[in-house]
C-alpha cells in the first residue's frame, strides 16, 4: 500500500562544501506523503545544512530537490512561493521577538498569504489552539518558556498550510522538563498525517513515531531503515555504536 | 522658529537617507556597499562648517545657487545621515540572524523580512543612540549662522546689536538650546518606553 503513496520530497545527490570543507557528499532520499523521517548523526555532519538545502535557505553546490514534483533547486523556481509550502522549526525557535504569539502566527498569513486580518486571526487562533496555547496569544516571546516558544513556532509554520514540515533539532535548546510538550505537539502532527523530516536525537520520538531513521556521518548516509531494524539489527558497525551512545544519553528519558 | 525648522529638516534628511544607507551597507551587493561606504566616509570626515561652505558657495559656483537655509539642510542633513547610518547599521547587525532566516522560511521576500521583521526591532534598538544624534543635531544648527541663515544665534546677535545686553541674550539662547535638547530627549525616552517589547527588558537590567 505505502508504495503507492505519492512522493512529497525527493532529494537527489546533494553536495555542499564550505570552503574546502565538504559537508554533504551526495545525499539522496525520498519522503512519501504522510511519512516522518528522522535524521540522526554526530554533530558537524551536515544534518542542519541538509535541512536548509530543502527550502533553499542554503543553496547546494550540486544535486536537485523536488517538492511534489516542483524542483526547489531550480534557479527559476519562485522560492518564496515554495517556502510557503515548507514549514520550518528551528533549534532556537526564532520567534519574531517584537511580536506577540498571535502576531507571530498570523504575520505570514497577512503579509505573505495576503489573507484579510480577521480571517488570519481566526486561523492563527486555531493553530495556537492546536498546540495548546490559545491562552498565550497576547504574550510576547520573551514572556514564554522555551517549550511554549517552540510550540508557537510550530503553530507559525503550520498556519501557512505547509505540505512538508522540517524540524531542525527542535528540542535541543530546551530544558529537559520542557521537551515533552514539544514532542507531543510533533507526535500529534505526525499522526494527523503531516509529512515531516526531523533532525533530532530524541530516540523515544524516533522509535514511536517515525517511519524511517536516516543515519548520516561525514556527509554521507551510512544507513537508513525503519526504527525497529535500526535499533535491533543495524547493518553497520558505526550505526550500532552511535545509536548505543545516544540511547545512553537520551534513551532512558523515553517518554510516552 | 528657524532653528526648530532646521532641526526637523536635518533629522528628516538624516533619517530618510540614513536608514537606506544602513540597509545598503548590510544587505546590498558589493558595489553598492562600496558606494555607501564612500558617501559615509566623505560626510563623516569633513568638518560641518567646511561642508556648509562647500554646499553654499559650491552651489552658486555651479550655478544652482541654493538658499542659505537649503544648503544648510542639505550639508548638515547629509552629514547627519552618515552618522545615523552607523547607528542603524549597528542596530540592524545586532538583530540575530535567525530572525531573517525565520522570516524567509515562511515565504517572505528579503524586502518583506526587512520591513516587517528586521526594521521594527532595529529601530527600537536605535532610539538610545539616536537620541545622541538628535542632541548633536539641535546644536549643529547654530553652524548655519555662518552662511547667513537667521537661526537662533543670529537672531540673538540682532537683538544684541539693538540692546547691548550680550550676556542676557546668550544665556537666553543657551537656555533655549537646553530646553530643545532636553524636551527632545524626554520625548525619545518616552517613545522608547512606549515601544518596549514586553518581557524584553533591555532597558532595565536589575541584576
Amino acid at each position: 500500500m505505502s508504495d503507492k503513496k505519492t512522493i512529497t520530497l525527493k532529494v537527489a545527490n546533494i553536495h555542499k562544501a564550505y570552503g574546502t570543507e565538504e559537508v554533504l557528499k551526495g545525499i539522496s532520499f525520498e519522503v512519501k506523503k504522510g511519512e516522518t523521517k528522522v535524521i540522526i548523526g554526530p554533530s558537524g555532519t551536515g544534518k542542519s545544512t541538509l535541512l536548509r538545502c530543502v527550502n533553499r535557505l542554503t543553496i547546494p553546490d550540486a544535486g536537485r530537490i523536488w517538492l511534489d514534483g516542483v524542483e526547489v533547486t531550480h534557479p527559476r523556481t519562485d522560492i518564496n512561493k515554495v517556502r510557503q509550502s515548507i514549514g520550518m522549526v528551528f533549534q532556537d525557535f526564532n520567534l519574531f521577538s517584537h511580536l506577540s504569539a498571535l502576531d507571530n502566527v498570523r504575520i505570514g498569513l497577512i503579509k505573505v498569504g495576503k489573507m484579510e486580518k480577521r480571517k488570519a486571526t481566526e486561523e492563527a487562533m486555531r493553530q495556537l489552539a492546536r498546540v495548546g496555547l490559545e491562552d498565550k496569544a497576547a504574550s510576547y516571546p520573551a514572556e514564554l518558556s522555551g517549550g511554549q516558544q517552540q510550540r508557537v513556532s510550530i503553530a507559525r509554520a503550520l498556519a501557512m498550510k505547509p505540505r512538508l514540515m522540517l524540524f531542525d533539532e527542535p528540542t535541543s535548546a530546551l530544558d529537559p522538563e520542557l521537551i515533552g510538550e514539544v514532542l507531543e505537539a510533533m507526535r500529534d502532527l505526525a499522526e494527523s498525517g503531516m509529512t515531516m523530516v526531523v533532525v533530532s536525537h530524541e530516540m523515544g520520538f524516533a522509535r514511536s513515531v517515525c517511519n524511517e531513521i536516516i543515519f548520516i556521518e561525514n556527509g554521507v548516509i551510512v544507513e537508513q531503515g525503519p526504527p525497529e531494524v535500526m535499533f535491533e539489527n543495524p547493518q553497520h558497525h558505526r550505526t550500532k555504536e552511535f545509536l548505543c551512545k545516544i540511547s545512553e544519553l537520551y534513551g532512558k528519558s523515553e517518554r510516552k | 522658529m528657524v532653528t526648530l525648522e532646521l532641526t526637523i529638516s536635518l533629522l528628516a534628511v538624516g533619517l530618510l537617507v540614513g536608514i537606506p544607507l544602513a540597509l545598503g551597507q548590510v544587505y546590498a551587493r558589493r558595489e553598492l556597499v562600496l558606494l555607501t561606504s564612500i558617501y559615509e566616509r566623505f560626510f563623516r570626515s569633513i568638518p560641518a562648517l567646511v561642508l556648509l561652505f562647500l554646499f553654499f558657495f559650491g552651489s552658486s559656483f555651479l550655478g544652482i545657487s541654493l538658499s542659505p537655509f537649503l544648503s544648510a539642510v542639505l550639508a548638515l542633513g547629509f552629514r547627519s545621515s552618515a552618522y545615523q547610518s552607523q547607528i542603524f547599521r549597528g542596530a540592524i547587525q545586532s538583530i540575530r540572524q535567525g530572525q531573517m532566516t525565520a522570516a524567509r522560511s515562511i515565504g517572505m521576500s528579503k524586502f518583506q523580512a526587512i520591513w516587517h521583521v528586521i526594521l521594527p526591532q532595529a529601530l527600537r534598538r536605535s532610539i538610545p543612540s539616536w537620541s545622541n544624534e538628535y542632541s548633536s543635531v539641535v546644536k549643529d544648527t547654530s553652524l548655519a549662522y555662518a552662511v547667513g541663515v537667521i537661526e537662533l544665534v543670529r537672531q540673538g546677535r540682532y537683538i544684541i546689536v539693538r540692546t547691548f545686553e550680550p550676556m542676557i541674550i546668550y544665556i537666553t539662547i543657551a537656555v533655549i538650546y537646553f530646553v530643545l535638547t532636553y524636551a527632545g530627549n524626554r520625548f525619545l525616552g518616552y517613545l522608547e518606553g512606549r515601544l518596549e517589547i514586553p518581557g524584553f527588558e533591555a532597558k532595565r537590567r536589575k541584576e
